[in-house]
């Protein structure tokens, strides 16, 4: 990972290893039924996370204090600390340890209602708790909190690219020697009224209700939500106290279309070059790519502009592309972390998982998805996409293990 | 309503809005120290407590109050 571009004289950034994983989504909550959930084939009943137990992270008054995309950033950011933590403790100073945690839109389920009791009830009964259960750097704040931690400690907003900044910024703070460990991830919790009448009026909703990637009849996406974290750590660090590894987050890359506030730039612009970029950042050669984890979102104009980058930086056929968005629907801000969590598991298993809703590939698109039932593959380079609104992008490209680790 | 329904009914707010058991909430007990309460908490009772007892608390009025038997006297002055 980079620590500059086009300057002899800056070094390269320290390696950044994947200690820890921690996901909560619709088809599974914990990595182990998350991915089995990814490879099942077939899409979960519900686009919402059902059997999520508060319990297990908070007390009674900390549970109603704090908003349900705040919960699954808590759970997530744990679960990854906690699996980086099983063999042996992260040692790690507290003022060399950061967070940095996406959501797109932050505490809507605590706003909505909060718009009703101002309604029935008015001015004097809004919640003092409001601000801190909406404000989008909630999760990074309580993440910090929960775990102590006294370094760095931001939101990325970028819409449905924020969960891959946050990593990506989270691992550059490791590269560059700030931390010796850091928490990247994103949280969404935005199935309300309002968040889907806003989403349906914009025409990115599928009408029917189907998450679809690359499909010839997608029609939109389907919301989602849930949250994804990882643990990044100095791989030296890593090494040194007998960590498990489970991949090299080896570049992060962002860039905008500066296009238009929603539709992605012509062909795929944005897209090729953000990807280009986060390959140049990890010394990744298009060739040596053995799996991309597309942003594929199900939307006529994503799909498109992503497939035509896709084709036109690594040729045809070109390594195998997935979306999970066809299980998971769409989590905004969560939805990258959560795909970064999937990429490092295909690594470690070393098996694809299905683009479900997938059937009919699109005639103008020459793309190798995965669909039906889960591939096998040999790992090599993961490359994992998001573009959000506002013309955000984001990639992230993570590498198997050092041998022996 | 005699000051033990009073009491009652506060309690009942203490334990819905602070998340504790209705044995913590005594007059003795102290709002930061004994029910881990802090002043965004306090906020939240008061409203509690304004609906209950249909009555109006001015936030100057929370001033030094740091026991649940303070709190108390403040509402029940105010309760007809």
């Amino acid at each position: 990972m980079k620590l500059a571009w086009g300057r002899d004289d800056v070094p390269e950034g320290r390696a950044v290893a994947v200690t820890g994983m921690g996901v909560v989504a619709n088809c599974g909550i914990g990595a182990d039924d998350f991915f089995a959930g990814l490879c099942r084939g077939t899409a979960p009943a519900s686009n919402r996370v059902t059997g999520f137990d508060e319990t297990l992270w908070f007390g009674p008054k900390e549970a109603r204090r704090i908003d349900r995309f705040a919960q699954f950033a808590i759970a997530a950011a744990v679960m990854a600390h906690e699996q980086a933590e099983l063999d042996h403790p992260l040692d790690a100073d507290p003022d060399r340890s950061g967070v940095i945690f996406s959501s797109g839109i932050g505490g809507i389920v605590t706003l909505s209602e909060q718009f009703g009791v101002l309604q029935t009830k008015g001015e004097r009964r809004i919640s003092p708790f409001l601000v801190p259960m909406m404000m989008p750097n909630a999760g990074a704040a309580l993440v910090s909190m929960r775990l102590g931690w006294r370094g760095p400690s931001e939101a990325a907003v970028t819409a449905c690219a924020g969960g891959t900044h946050a990593i990506g910024a989270a691992a550059r703070l490791v590269a560059s020697g700030r931390c010796d460990v850091a928490i990247g991830g994103g949280a969404e919790a935005s199935i309300v009224p309002i968040a889907m009448a806003g989403f349906k009026n914009m025409t990115a909703l599928s009408q029917e209700g189907v998450s679809r990637p690359f499909d010839e009849r997608r029609d939109g996406f389907v919301i989602g939500e849930g949250a994804g974290a990882l643990v990044l750590e100095d791989l030296e660090h890593a090494i040194h106290r007998g960590a498990r590894i489970s991949a090299i987050l080896a570049g992060a890359s962002s860039t905008a279309d500066a296009y238009h506030i929603t539709a992605p730039a012509p062909g795929g612009n944005g897209a090729y070059t953000c990807m280009q970029l986060a390959l140049d950042d990890a010394g990744v050669a298009p060739s040596e790519v053995t799996h991309i984890n597309a942003h594929g979102t199900s939307t006529p104009l994503n799909d498109a502009a992503e497939a035509e980058a896709i084709e036109k930086l690594f040729g045809q056929p070109g390594p195998p592309v997935t979306s999970t968005k066809g299980v998971t629907g769409h989590a905004l801000g969560a939805a990258g972390a959560i795909e970064a969590v999937a990429s490092v598991l295909t690594i470690a298993n070393g098996v694809i998982p299905p683009t479900v809703g997938f059937e009919r590939a699109a005639p103008d698109m020459t793309l190798d998805v995965v669909a039906g039932a889960a591939r096998p593959f040999s790992p090599g380079a993961v490359l994992s996409n998001s573009f959000g609104f506002g013309g955000h992008n984001g990639c992230l490209v993570l590498l198997p293990p050092p041998a022996g680790s | 309503m005699d000051d033990e329904a009073k009491f009652d009914k506060f309690r009942e707010c203490a334990v819905e809005v602070l998340k504790v058991e209705p044995t913590q909430v005594t007059r003795e007990a102290r709002f930061a120290d004994d029910l881990d309460a802090d002043s965004l908490d306090l906020v939240e009772l008061v409203m509690a407590l304004e609906e209950a007892f249909e009555i109006e608390v001015d936030e100057a009025e929370l001033d030094g109050i740091e026991t649940v038997g303070q709190a108390f006297d403040l509402v029940a002055g105010k309760v007809a």
